[in-house]
């Protein structure tokens, strides 16, 4: 007993001292700030900055490759933290972007040219015609952008569209390159006037397929400010440098047009099918 | 000879009696062809015509500028009336002339001039199949041309005219082989030239007697031809698991049946060179199958290409009761199109009709791993693992698991318990690994 005792005893002295001894010669040497910078960073690990990972931009911040606002979810608050650690002043910060839909038209006013059964994801449903939707621009509702968001912010409506909650959006971009369409763009938080439709079809023609798609009248544009919307190939855009005044909206003949901020709300939701 | 089957395949309903007894029947040409510039596997050609231009039988209409492509030609004489975008039977969107024909059809200058084939040496045959835009026409589409260059090292000593016919409900090549037998001997005999092959084995799916006794009888006196019965097992016809059953050899992970000395050659595709190379005619026409049970009169068409489901199945007799599902090609791997718009492409052996009460609507259910995949898999990979992945987006994870060996049979899905839509699942694996690999450099 007592021999085995002391041989454990005797064991452990000789590992403890090895071990100490390792942990002087193998020391890996951190940049405390390093830590810190991670500790401030919002940890989601969403790769907005186009780093892969939190801890690699804490990295490249403390050591000067990247700037204290290069985090796009933090946003000002996080830059300011950033600022802080690194010792350098941080002023301002950028204008707040969300992402939002660009597609009103869901499963009640946009018609589908076929029955699709395959793969629950909106990537594997584009390769086969572009989808079911009639309008090969159109949201096809499978939730890609959904259950790719790390943020929780997109939600599908019971009526087929996908909808960002811009207070939850931190505006990292994961869902702008998830999406097969391409519908999905970074619009300024502050902004009101937005106009819901990616459709490059001539107007006739959008006309077949969606109740609220845009038919490129040109009203709004004569409407708005000179260059604050502009056409693209037969669609109405929005030139978010300029300032449009919310009453732009209530010209368009589509309802394409909508004035209350990149908080759609879901108008069809009470008619809505099972989903 | 006993031929062994490969591993794995499934026995689904064939339907084949729906057409198997009806003979090739032209179609009068159609009010306009719409014809794709892009019909083959590889590059696509350049189109060289525009909205106004007249064009004769046979002239060339798209170019092919790279190796692997094939060129396409007018279907007929006529004006170009438009150039546009139509649903193209594979599931994409694509440009297309569509042409009026001016009812003469007329050939072009150097067409469908008779010569003499004995005096053709292999160079000649392969510039008259590459000239001919021939492509191989089981479906794959690819450039047949390629297929016989093979480089320098790889010999190639067997060729297989594949007359398998392994997907339900299609008969074009059956047919073709009861009543063109001579010529596809002919168009087998110019492929074994052009590669100094001695052996050329048809091989013919047992469920298709007469074709067997027709092949048999009119290739009895030419040396080093033989026809196989084959096993009725599907995907018999498959490239690798048809060679996997007439030799034994098998083709390595990434590569072609010239890895394993073998060229496999569709007996349409056969038909087809015959009449490239001694008649000079380009590839117009293919025997289409417009069969099931939502079409009237099912029957095996020689068609124009770029004639329009539409006006194959009004050709038909129009179709019948409930039509709930249009297949392009086979129900096994075949495209379910959402339009009769789509045309007659170089690959479209047939057009299946359904109705509605055929096709039972599945909900996607999560795996079980009860493994029927894993054992109806003729490529011996792991559908289920395989699906996994690609439903969480391991994508590299699905590389891994080779994905890209996957044939797109199709035996998983319809084995699978769970309904799940296996196939569909891996077209997009291979589509997110091909890109990425492409990324790669």
């Amino acid at each position: 007993m007592l021999t085995a005792i002391i041989a454990l005893a005797g064991l452990a002295l000789i590992a403890g001292f090895g071990l100490a001894l390792a942990a002087r010669a193998f020391a890996v040497k951190v940049d405390p700030k390093v830590e810190e910078i991670e500790e401030a960073l919002p940890g989601a690990n969403c790769g907005a900055c186009g780093f892969p990972g939190c801890s690699e931009l804490a990295r490249r911040i403390a050591e000067g490759k990247a700037g204290v606002d290069a985090c796009p979810v933090g946003g000002g608050a996080v830059a300011q933290q950033v600022a802080r650690i690194m010792g350098i002043e941080y002023e301002g910060g950028g204008v707040r972007k969300v992402a939002l839909v660009l597609c009103n038209g869901d499963d009640q006013v946009a018609r589908k040219r076929f029955f699709y059964n395959g793969v629950y994801d909106c990537t594997s449903a584009a390769m086969l015609f572009g989808g079911d939707k009639a309008c090969s621009y159109g949201c096809l509702g499978l939730r890609t952008c959904a259950g790719i968001c790390p943020f929780g912010a997109i939600e599908m409506l019971p009526s087929g569209l996908a909808r960002v909650d811009p207070e939850k959006c931190t505006g990292c971009t994961t869902c702008v390159g998830a999406c097969p369409k391409g519908i999905i763009k970074m619009v300024p938080y502050e902004r009101t006037v937005h106009i819901l439709c990616s459709s490059h079809d001539k107007g006739g023609k959008v006309r077949r397929y969606c109740q609220v798609g845009c038919i490129g009248c040109q009203r709004c544009v004569k409407e708005a400010p000179e260059g604050a919307i502009v056409m693209e190939d037969n669609l109405a855009v929005v030139n978010y440098e300029a300032e449009i005044p919310a009453l732009v909206a209530g010209v368009c003949p589509m309802n394409t047009i909508h004035a209350g901020g990149a908080d759609i709300p879901d108008e069809r939701h009470a008619v809505g099918g099972e989903g | 000879m006993a031929y062994g089957a490969f591993a794995g395949g499934v026995h689904p309903a064939y339907n084949k009696e729906l057409a198997d007894r009806r003979a090739i029947e032209e179609m009068p040409l159609p009010e306009q062809l719409v014809v794709y510039f892009t019909q083959n596997l590889g590059a696509p050609p350049e189109p060289i015509v525009k909205k106004g231009d007249t064009v004769r039988k046979g002239q060339v209409i798209a170019e092919a500028k790279a190796f692997v492509s094939a060129p396409v030609h007018a279907p007929t004489s006529g004006t170009v009336k438009s150039i546009d975008m139509f649903p193209h039977p594979v599931g994409t969107d694509m440009p297309a002339a569509v042409i009026e024909p001016d009812g003469e059809d007329a050939w072009a200058e150097g067409c469908n001039v008779e010569r003499n084939t004995d005096s053709l040496g292999p160079d000649e045959i392969k510039k008259l199949v590459q000239g001919g835009g021939l492509v191989g026409m089981g479906g794959a589409t690819f450039p047949t041309h390629v297929k016989l260059s093979p480089p320098e090292h790889k010999k190639i000593n067997i060729l297989i005219v594949n007359g398998a016919e392994c997907e339900p409900f299609l008969t074009a090549d059956h047919r073709l082989m009861v009543e063109r037998a001579d010529e596809i001997i002919e168009g087998a005999a110019l492929f074994a030239r052009v590669l100094g092959v001695e052996r050329v084995v048809v091989s013919i799916e047992k469920n298709k007697p007469d074709a067997i006794e027709t092949m048999r009888s009119r290739s009895a006196d030419r040396k080093g031809f033989s026809v196989a019965a084959v096993n009725v097992l599907y995907p018999q016809g498959a490239e690798k698991q048809l060679i996997y059953s007439i030799t034994h050899r098998k083709v390595p992970t990434g590569g072609l049946p010239m890895d394993a000395g073998v060229l496999v050659q569709n007996v349409g595709t056969c038909f087809a060179a015959y009449e490239a190379v001694r008649f000079g005619r380009p590839l117009i026409q293919r025997v289409v199958t417009v069969t099931g049970s939502g079409v009237a009169e099912p029957k095996n068409i020689l068609a124009r290409i770029g004639a329009s489901f539409e006006d194959l199945v009004r050709f038909c007799g129009g179709i019948s009761g409930d039509t709930g599902k249009v297949i392009s090609g086979g129900p096994m791997m075949g495209v379910a199109q959402y339009s009769l718009g789509a045309s007659v492409t170089k690959g479209t052996s047939g057009v299946v009709f359904l109705r509605r009460d055929e096709i039972p609507q599945y909900v996607n259910d999560p795996c079980i791993r009860c493994g029927k995949c894993v054992t109806a898999c003729p490529m011996r990979l792991n559908p289920s693992a395989l699906s996994i992945f690609a439903e969480r987006m391991a994508f590299d994870k699905t590389d891994e698991f080779n994905v890209l060996d996957c044939i797109e049979c199709g035996c998983c899905a319809y084995v699978c318990p769970s309904r799940r839509p296996l196939v569909h699942h891996f077209r997009r694996a291979k589509a997110e690994v091909r890109k990425k690999a492409k990324r790669a450099g």
